[in-house]
């Protein structure tokens, strides 16, 4: 280990209260930071969750739909439209929309219903019963996670949509929504009738091209042909329910908000014990300057110390941030970190200790190597 | 190029500004040669550490020239001053100044460090330079677990472990018995053996003059006197420049 090195972790070591300290203030900046980053794109997953889930081509939509909740509809009618222009296998109709679920206590509870053919879009993670069975009359599918609120307990329980008798053909295992609204699929025809839909409206298109078909050219296509609609790409709708849900609604501001005081608070915090630390090691460093030290040699020192805080603390805070993972997994909003994350949250760390190190270094090179002689 | 390690020609210097300026050497000169240890006396406030302090590259002077190994500190900048006492000085210091998380040989091997020598070459150096000074039993200890003396003489080794033309050591015994003073005048006045060195020691204590080749008195910022000789051999005195004295 080179000399400098062993020196800066020998005082960072050395005073084991102040090096404790500093931890604790680096671990509470990295995690919250990571926390917030992790709940930023655990939201933006899961509010794009069910376009992930849906295997269509192109997305059409009533011209200014901001995300997949939004409740617009198109004419039926385009559907014909769409299954005929060249380039187009086939074209699903989707219908999405609110509705209320009746308990058998009678009370009621919001639900988000998605109807479709159950086979461009239908439930996934399906642990107890089938998708197929989903076409029988009155069979709808839900999420474990929302079997209290829904009253229900498996397979065969019964309930009612706006008046309509439902029963529980397929259960599904951590499909949420961030609106903790539970969604309910069933078939389209049912879906109509569970949201109020009449046959001449959908909520969207699933447009399924022909094998060879040129993409751009098939949405140019649809697009010139249906002026009130808009075409869009699965990656391109996916883009604009995050970016809605996101910044559209202020969620993620306050989630970037709080990284970055975050950020500010572990930054302080090391500045401060680094900067106390190097004021206690003062006479060293003069030392070092009087037997002719480089500034350099010095500035090592104490970025080494800066270094080993930040790595040190970003292996307690990464412990803690997958803890928080698997404390969130089945709640309404989970937080996700991925590699990617990780590795950002590391050069973070990095960057912020050796930034706050930089009080420190400020001090240093006013020392005056002549104190030695009068200490 | 003269063969004197340190020449000091017309040097004063001048501490603080308005009220509070001090003119804390006035028009010294001194030159240093390898293979002597002169030993620079005065009473407290006399000038003696600022002295050494521009003899070893730490202050530059406000007016007059040093000269350190031929290299004129005058106008260097920090960093220069740095790089001249890294190639060609080192220091002893009256409180140690040890690094307490380092053992005694981590302590030697910071002064070869920041002259860029590491590892084993580190290593052997600073454990010949612990055995030059009888510690080599000590390579591992911790300055808190050495006496006063055996720390200044870890320090010693720490001084010479790079080779440096000029030691300078300043009040190195005043914290010491008068035992472990000797001892360390002993170490110092065997290291001046070497024509390489030229050793400066700066001491109250009158006692150290009999380790000394030649003795220096200064007061009030003013060289009075440079007596040259080993002990008892006070006859050769030089009184320089008194005529200089204010």
């Amino acid at each position: 280990m080179p000399l400098n090195l062993t020196l800066a972790s020998r005082n960072l070591f050395h005073d084991r209260l102040r090096f404790v300290a500093t931890t604790i203030g680096i671990v509470f900046s990295v995690v919250l930071v990571m926390v917030q980053m992790g709940l930023y794109f655990g939201f933006g997953r899961m509010v794009t969750t069910v376009i992930a889930h849906t295997s269509a081509d192109l997305w059409v939509m009533r011209h200014g739909t901001k995300c997949f909740e939004d409740p617009s509809l198109l004419t039926a009618s385009k559907l014909t439209h769409v299954a005929t222009t060249d380039g187009v296998a086939e074209a699903i109709p989707l219908v999405i929309g609110f509705s209320g679920w009746i308990l058998p206590s009678g009370e009621i509870t919001p639900v988000f219903v998605v109807g479709s053919d159950l086979q461009t879009l239908k439930p996934w993670n399906v642990t107890d019963g089938t998708v197929q069975a989903l076409s029988t009359p009155g069979a709808v599918a839900v999420d474990r996670t929302y079997f209290e609120r829904l009253g229900v307990s498996g397979i065969g329980s019964k309930a009612n949509i706006r008046g309509l008798p439902v029963s529980v053909a397929a259960v599904t295992d951590g499909i949420r929504s961030f609106t903790t609204t539970p969604y309910i699929f069933s078939d389209l025809s049912q879906a109509r009738a569970y949201i109020g839909i009449p046959s001449t409206m959908v909520s969207y298109l699933l447009v399924k091209l022909r094998p060879g078909a040129d993409l751009e050219h098939v949405r140019h296509d649809l697009q010139a042909s249906l002026p009130d609609s808009e075409v869009l790409t699965p990656a391109e709708f996916h883009e604009r329910s995050r970016s809605y849900w996101l910044f559209g609604t202020g969620a993620g501001a306050a989630l970037f908000a709080g990284a970055i005081l975050a950020i500010i608070v572990g930054m302080v915090i090391v500045a401060q014990t680094l900067y106390s630390s190097t004021k206690d090691h003062l006479d060293e460093f003069a030392t070092l300057r009087a037997m002719g030290s480089s500034n350099g040699y010095i500035y090592s020192v104490i970025i080494y110390q800066a270094l080993l805080n930040a790595v040190i603390g970003f292996a307690f805070a990464t412990l803690i941030g997958f803890s928080v993972v698997g404390f969130t997994r089945s709640g309404a909003l989970p937080v996700l970190i991925t590699p990617t994350l990780i590795l950002a949250m590391f050069v973070l760390t990095v960057v912020m200790c050796v930034a706050a190190a930089l009080g420190a270094i400020f001090r240093v090179v006013r020392i005056d190597p002549v104190m030695v002689f009068t200490r | 190029m003269s063969d004197f390690i340190v020449e000091a020609k017309g040097v004063t210097k001048v501490l603080g500004r308005g009220a509070a300026q001090v003119h804390a050497l006035k028009d010294i000169d001194l030159s240093l040669r390898g293979g002597e240890l002169t030993v620079l006396m005065g009473p407290s406030g006399s000038g003696k550490t600022t002295l050494l302090s521009i003899l070893g590259c730490i202050l530059t002077p406000t007016l007059g020239t040093v000269r350190v190994c031929g290299r004129e500190t005058q106008g260097a900048n920090a960093e220069v001053l740095a790089k001249l006492r890294r190639d060609h000085v080192g220091f002893v210091f009256q409180s140690y100044h040890l690094f307490p998380t380092l053992t005694a040989s981590e302590n030697i091997q910071l002064a070869l460090d920041i002259r860029g020598v590491h590892g084993e070459d580190a290593r052997a150096k600073s454990g010949d330079a612990l055995e030059k000074v009888g510690l080599a039993h000590k390579i591992a200890s911790y300055p808190h677990e050495l006496s006063g003396g055996e720390q200044q003489r870890v320090a010693i080794a720490r001084a010479i472990v790079s080779n440096p033309s000029a030691i300078f050591a300043d009040e190195p015994t005043a914290v010491l018995d008068t035992k472990n003073g000797q001892t360390i005048m002993g170490i110092l006045a065997e290291i001046a053996k070497d024509p390489a060195h030229g050793v400066l020691v700066v001491t109250h204590d009158s006692r150290m003059t009999s380790f000394a080749d030649r003795v220096i008195h200064i007061e009030d910022g003013c060289l009075v006197g440079d007596e040259r000789g080993s002990a008892g051999d006070a006859a050769i005195l030089t009184t320089v420049r008194a005529g200089r004295r204010t």
